[in-house]
Formats: C-alpha cells, sequence, structure tokens
C-alpha cells in the first residue's frame, strides 16, 4: 500500500501535515522526507494528522521519534491527532506516549 | 585468442555444415554444445551472427542481393541486445558477491544467539526465532546461574535487515558485561538503556522484556521497555492473561526507570514471550487478533513447549502464505512441577 501526505498551512508558524495510507519500512522514507523539513522550522507548531493512516510498524514510529528530536533542536513542536485504535495502541505500549504529545480527540483544527 | 576464434570458425563451419545436409536432431544438439561454448568464452552475441556471415559466405559466395546487407542489420541489433546481455551479467556478479557477503554476515549474526537452552530441573523451555529475510532485528537472550535461577531477554530492534541485525551486537556485547547472577529485570534495562541510549541513532530504538525466573522459590521477576506484551497461562484457571510491563523503549530517554513486576508461577503455568512478527502477522484477511494466537496454543498446550512454539510458527507462517513479514521470535517457558 502506498503513503501519502498533504501539508496544509494554518499559519506562518503552524502546519498541518496530512498523511493517508502506511507507514511502514518502505514508506517511512517519504514520511521522513516530508515531515522533517517541518519540524526544522524554528518554532514551528507541527501537527500530523494520522486520521487516514490505518497501520504504522516500528519503523514508522523511529520516524516520529527522529522528528520530535529535530523538533526540540529547533524550539518547535510536534503534535499527533487522529490515530485509531491499533496505531494508539502501539504509542502505548512503546511507551512513546510519554514523550509524544497525542490528541486524545481529534481536534476541529486538524479535521 | 586469434587461434581460439579459428577453432571456434571451424567447429561452427562443421556444426552448420551438417545441419545443412541433414537437418537432424543431432544438429540442433551440436548447435546447443556450441551456445554453451561461446557463453562461457564470453562471446557477444554480434560476434556470434558475425561469425555465421562469415561461415555462410564461405559455402555459398554467391549470395542473393540483401543477404549480407540484412546481416549489417541483424548485427547492429545484436549489438545493442549484447550491450545489455553484457550489463545483466556483471549485475548478476555483483549480486552474488553482495549475497554472499549478507550470507557471512547473517551466520555471524547467528552466533549472537545462544546454541542451546539452558536446562532446568522441573522447567520446560520452547524458543523458535525465524528471521523474514536473511539477517533479524529480533534478539533473545538467556542464562542460567548456579542457583538454577534463569534470566531471559526478548529484544526487538526497530526495523529489519543488515540495520538491526548491527544494532544487536551492541544489545549482546552489553548483556555479556553484566555478571550473571543476581540481576534484576528493573536494574538491567536501566543499564542497557543508558548504552543504548548513547549509541543509537536518532530515529533508532529497541524494545525489550527481560524475566528472572528463580526456580527455588518460582518467582518470576520481570520488566519490559516498550515490547509487545506476552502472555501468562495460569494452569488453575484455564486462562492467558495479557503480560505487559510498562515502560518506554530503550534508547530515548537516558535515565528511565523500569518497573518491576513480579509473578508466583505455579505448576502448568507458562510464561510466553514474543516479538511483534507474531502478532503482526498478517493473513489476506487482515491482521490476526492477539487471541488468535492464545487459541492456537491452546491447541498444541499438551505438548512439549519446544513442540508448541514450532506448531504456532508453522501455523502463523501457513497463514502468510509462507512469506513471513516480519522477524518472528516466540517463547515458551513452563513450570512442569
Amino acid at each position: 500500500m502506498n503513503l501519502s501526505t498533504e501539508v496544509v498551512e494554518k499559519s506562518d508558524k503552524k502546519k498541518i501535515l496530512k498523511v493517508a495510507g502506511e507507514v511502514d519500512a518502505y514508506t517511512a522514507p517519504e514520511l521522513k522526507a516530508n515531515l522533517n523539513p517541518l519540524t526544522e522550522e524554528e518554532g514551528a507548531e507541527v501537527v500530523v494528522d494520522l486520521t487516514e493512516v490505518s497501520y504504522i510498524d516500528s519503523t514508522g514510529l523511529g520516524i516520529f521519534i527522529g522528528a520530535l528530536k529535530s523538533a526540540e533542536n529547533h524550539d518547535a513542536t510536534l503534535r499527533l491527532t487522529g490515530l485509531n485504535e491499533r496505531v494508539k495502541r502501539l504509542f502505548t505500549i512503546t511507551g512513546l506516549d510519554e514523550v509524544i504529545t497525542i490528541d486524545d480527540e481529534n481536534t476541529e483544527e486538524a479535521k | 585468442m586469434a587461434e581460439s576464434k579459428e577453432l571456434l570458425h571451424d567447429q561452427y563451419a562443421n556444426i552448420l555444415r551438417a545441419y545443412l545436409e541433414e537437418q537432424s536432431e543431432q544438429g540442433l544438439y551440436y548447435a546447443q554444445q556450441f551456445s554453451k561454448r561461446v557463453l562461457e568464452e564470453q562471446i557477444s552475441p554480434e560476434e556470434v551472427v558475425s561469425l555465421h556471415l562469415e561461415v555462410l559466405e564461405e559455402f555459398f559466395p554467391d549470395l542473393p542481393k540483401g543477404a549480407h546487407e540484412s546481416f549489417e542489420l541483424l548485427l547492429e541489433v545484436m549489438m545493442g541486445y549484447g550491450l545489455a546481455y553484457r550489463e545483466h551479467q556483471s549485475l548478476r556478479d555483483k549480486t552474488k558477491e553482495l549475497e554472499a557477503e549478507i550470507n557471512v554476515a547473517a551466520n555471524m549474526q547467528q552466533t549472537f544467539l545462544p546454541d542451546e537452552i539452558p536446562h532446568v530441573n522441573g522447567l520446560d523451555v520452547g524458543v523458535l526465532s525465524v528471521p523474514a529475510s536473511k539477517m533479524s532485528g529480533d534478539y533473545y537472550h538467556f542464562v542460567k546461574d548456579d542457583h538454577d535461577c534463569v534470566g531471559l531477554a526478548i529484544a526487538d530492534i526497530i526495523g529489519k535487515g543488515i540495520p538491526a541485525a548491527l544494532c544487536m551486537s551492541m544489545i549482546k556485547y552489553t548483556m555479556d558485561s553484566y555478571p550473571e547472577q543476581r540481576l534484576q529485570p528493573g536494574a538491567l534495562l536501566e543499564n542497557v538503556n543508558r548504552v543504548v541510549e548513547q549509541n543509537i541513532a536518532s530515529n533508532m530504538f529497541i524494545t525489550m522484556m527481560y524475566g528472572s525466573y528463580d526456580s527455588r522459590s518460582h518467582q518470576f521477576n520481570y520488566a519490559g521497555a516498550g515490547h509487545e506484551p506476552g502472555f501468562y497461562y495460569k494452569a488453575a484457571e484455564d486462562t492467558f492473561e495479557e503480560l505487559h510491563a510498562k515502560g518506554i523503549v530503550l534508547g530515548i530517554k537516558r535515565n528511565t526507570n523500569y518497573k518491576e513486576y513480579q509473578l508466583t508461577v505455579e505448576p502448568g503455568d507458562f510464561v510466553v514471550l514474543l516479538s511483534d512478527g507474531v502478532t503482526e502477522c498478517r493473513t489476506d484477511d487482515g491482521f490476526i487478533e492477539r487471541e488468535a494466537i492464545t487459541r492456537l496454543i491452546r491447541t498444541y498446550q499438551h505438548l512439549p513447549a519446544q513442540e508448541i512454539v514450532n506448531h504456532v510458527f508453522y501455523e502463523l507462517e501457513r497463514a502468510q502464505g509462507f512469506q513471513l513479514r516480519d522477524d518472528f521470535t516466540l517463547i515458551i517457558l513452563r513450570r512442569n512441577v
């Protein structure tokens, strides 16, 4: 399955990355290429909307961890939204929900 | 070289002459032998065509008009073909070389895993670890001390293939550097985490579960670093419970505490540890449920632990059309008496 991404600019600082498809070892590089530049802007607020993502594997988790570290280095923030049950479980089991901000519900602006 | 060219020329002339005289099976057989020979001597397709033309003109000095020219066109075609063929050949050689190197690495990786399961009285242990491709991102480890305490670890390195395999050596050497006795699961994970955090790329991490079983008190202590939960089978109630230990994956936060959990293992109880390659088994109908795994284990529960893991693997491999998507590791540790 393929992965598609689309950047929606909410404001100068705030960018939403809408992701659709599956994030695995094959599609992870594409997500990384689209996500990392957003986190490299000083003070950016990056929201990743995963509403259309059915599945993420551990390589995919690695991309979010890398992006989080990059955001921290650039005084930016990273937030995930729209996670389905399966994806959410992965973040909970790995304990990564402790370090990454995850919305409980779809927030209005990300819809 | 010139000599062998001449030899080849004579040989081809003989084959062609015989074939033109009588179109026999035998003649075709010689032609096949000849193509093997030109392949061996790395003679290009266009050279073979030009050889054919040479011989043909010797046999029939008065070729009809256009025949010679048509061969020139064929030569041109074959030149492109030959070029592509040679490129293909050189790629094939390179692939073979790479494959040989990966095989060496895969064999070396095998030495990271224990060659035998420690034997402890009253304990039945089964282990199976199968990589999805040649190199594995799954790791497991067993130690036994003088008091018949068993330590076991299961770890999954993010991603697959070579990067994961390289990372595995770090885990292996870190684990080996600790004394075998009296290592508490929580403390062990904290130590491994410090090493991993300092030595791993920013988008990599490792999940791990470590447990120690004391065969005198039948206590099973365990702690987890973001690892896929296993199962605990309670014989008295005939139920499977999720064996989850809360804790963040290794390599993310430098100073992390890992909570330790404790279970008292009764006769017939068993612990199931697994990697996400077991639970993320995907069939045509989607992902299998975790219950499907406990159902499978239940089916083979009457067998020795090693046979249970073998059967579960076979069934799940079959469900995926014998094509593993992720590295698969399954460990069962059962108290017999």
